[in-house]
């Protein structure tokens, strides 16, 4: 579903190059975690899936079901199926997050040739799906994220993902600032979202969230570079010995 | 050294500001009107320019003029009278005063003496249907204890090239409460310039909504004179600033006595290559000890060709006050703008939205109600699809 070929990123103003030649693919069905230590790229490579312009891809490929999305712009992207939820929600006072779930959902439908949900429809689906993530309803009608507690606003992103039913989920460190109830709650929603036709791409420091959404694959991620990849165990060995051996056998 | 009259100054028998007169420091009136249109004589009642936007006691104006036989039935308590004498309070040496004595145009007193407005706001509809200059007055009395609400609302039909003055008059009694809303909406080819002048009395509670959504040249003052003790003022606007326009909204504030509250909260968007000018100045007079005036005038500029300039003042002569002003311009942020894109929302769509986020807070700020918020809202949003 995801093949990422020799990417090589820098930071468009500026000429720094933060990813260097990374490799990786996530089949359908798949959740592959990132690991890696600070400033390996790990949020920089979430940013490039989603198209944000501040960085430039200057070498290698970024297929999604076959096709490059290097010259989509992020509203294409999502519409074509990929979700990033942020690892720093934004704030947006004065959009009622009602309504701006109303327009990203009513967007992606009209670039799929959908009709718009009436707003019966929508009411709907979001109460339905905020009771699944514990979001009272009330939260909704305030500024998008305003005054939302770093729980709240991580429970929002899952609630667009599952609003917006995405075909890869990028998750950029959806764990960071979460109390154990809020991971579990965080987690459990991620849970429900995995079906054969979805691919998640989870980024982490901790091996704690992989205890709750449970990986297919691990990848360290290392100056740019996916320098290890395994399976869970591979997780469970970073967290017993760091970094520092996986980095050595790679050098 | 004398400098040759404009043709304006001809005809209204009187100078103009230029630049180097301080308050006008960013509207250049001399420059900017140097040829006034030919009074407009005989008013058009005609043509369908004016659409209500909300139920309001509607007192008609065209071009300037009042007419009687065809207002709204008034409410108890409210009395009308036209043929009143001008400016009776005000500061003579304003230029935009000096144009509405020196020009031809209905002078109109309304006199509220009790609740009939509290519900259903008293509109003053200005249209204009003419090519030309027009000029009106009105001064608003409203007595001691009463709620008021007031709408001076203009329209110009497209294609109508005119030139209007308005100064208004509004005292405000004793613990009375007023809300008074001036809603702009000209063509792209129209200019006004406009006063409102106010007196506040001891308890009273006054509120202003300034929306400017139209003009090629609009200069809006405010002055008020906050001579009450205990009284309440807040002032809030919107100025969406078109291409080809220059918006111009100047207050000034006189607290002369203690224990009174202001508060100023502008939020301005500017496309195309718009000028907007906001000038605040606050004046807290020696006897005027524990006021509090805050002052804030945020502005989105859209692109490299607009600009806008803002210039708090304060002059304070007490020691024992609190007062505050900030400005801020800003282009819309990029990673608000992104986190919308990123869920599917195109950046047309994703732009007018923050634009929208950011003028609505002054209109759900406002204790006013539902019916009026919405007219408000509406206006906006036509602006900028229109206009973004």
């Amino acid at each position: 579903m995801l093949e990422i070929k020799n990417l090589h990123v820098r930071i468009a103003e500026g000429n720094t190059e933060i990813i260097k030649g990374l490799n990786l693919s996530v089949a359908a069905g798949e959740v592959a975690a990132i690991m890696g230590p600070n400033g390996s790229g790990k949020s920089t490579l979430s940013y490039v899936l989603a198209g944000k312009d501040d960085y430039e891809v200057t070498e290698g490929e970024i297929l999604f079901n076959g096709e490059s999305i290097l010259d989509l712009e992020p509203d294409e992207r999502a519409s074509s199926g990929v979700f990033l939820a942020f690892q720093y929600p934004m704030e947006i006072p004065g959009v009622p997050t009602m309504n701006f779930l109303r327009a990203a959902i009513n967007s992606q439908r009209k670039a799929k040739g959908h009709a718009e949900l009436t707003t019966p429809e929508f009411i709907k689906k979001v109460k339905a799906a905020a009771g699944e993530l514990n979001i009272p309803f009330d939260m909704l009608k305030r500024g998008l994220n305003v005054g939302f507690s770093g729980g709240e606003k991580k429970r929002t992103e899952i609630l667009q993902m599952a609003l917006l039913e995405p075909t890869l989920c990028v998750l950029d460190e959806t764990d960071s600032g979460l109390d154990i109830d809020a991971l579990k709650i965080v987690s459990d929603g991620v849970n429900a979202l995995r079906d054969p036709l979805r691919a998640f791409v989870v980024i982490t420091h901790y091996q704690r969230l992989l205890e709750h959404i449970v990986p297919d694959s691990v990848h360290v991620l290392y100056q740019g570079r996916i320098i290890q990849s395994g399976d869970k165990s591979l997780a469970l060995h970073l967290e017993e010995n760091g970094y520092a051996d996986v980095i050595k056998n790679a050098a | 050294m004398s400098i040759q009259k404009t043709h304006s100054e001809e005809a209204l028998g009187m100078s103009l500001p230029t630049r180097k007169v301080e308050s006008f420091h960013y509207t250049d009136l001399r420059a900017l009107i140097r040829e006034l249109p030919e009074p407009v004589k005989l008013a058009d009642t005609g043509g369908d320019n004016y659409q209500r936007i909300m139920p309001a006691v509607r007192l008609p104006f065209y071009d300037g003029q009042f007419f009687a036989d065809i207002a709204d039935e008034l409410p108890e308590g409210v009395t009308v009278t036209n043929g009143v004498a001008k400016a009776n309070s005000t500061d003579i040496n304003d230029a935009i005063i000096g144009m509405n004595a020196a020009m031809h145009g209905d002078a109109i007193l309304i006199k509220i003496d009790g609740d009939g407005t509290s519900e259903v706001p008293l509109g003053l509809a200005h249209v204009a249907n003419s090519n030309g200059a027009t000029a009106c007055f009105h001064r608003v009395e409203v007595a001691k204890g009463v709620t008021a609400q007031i709408i001076d609302r203009c329209v110009s039909g497209s294609n109508i090239n005119h030139l209007s003055n308005s100064v208004s008059e509004l005292t405000v009694g004793e613990g009375a409460k007023v809300d008074w809303f001036i809603i702009q909406q000209e063509n792209e080819d129209a200019s006004r310039l406009a006063r409102l002048d106010v007196d506040l009395a001891a308890d009273s509670e006054l509120s202003i909504f300034i929306l400017n959504a139209g003009g090629k040249l609009v200069r809006q003052e405010i002055k008020i004179g906050v001579n009450g003790e205990n009284s309440n003022l807040a002032i809030r606007g919107v100025n969406l600033v078109g291409d080809n326009s220059h918006i111009d909204v100047t207050t000034i504030l006189e607290h002369n006595v203690p224990h009174t509250n202001a508060e100023e909260l502008f939020r301005n968007v500017v496309a195309g290559d718009g000028h907007g000018v906001f000038q605040g100045q606050i004046k807290v007079a020696q006897p005027a000890q524990k006021t509090d005036a805050q002052m804030a005038c945020n502005t989105l500029l859209l692109t490299d060709e607009g600009d806008f300039s803002a210039k708090p003042e304060l002059e304070i002569f007490a020691d024992d006050v609190i007062c505050a002003h900030g400005a801020t311009v800003t282009d819309i942020d990029d990673e608000q703008l992104f986190y919308l894109r990123a869920r599917g929302i195109d950046e047309k769509t994703s732009r007018s939205l923050l634009i929208k986020a950011f003028v609505d807070e002054v209109v759900e700020e406002l204790e006013t109600s539902e019916i009026m918020q919405d007219a408000l809202t509406s206006i906006i949003d036509n602006w900028l699809d229109e206009n973004i």
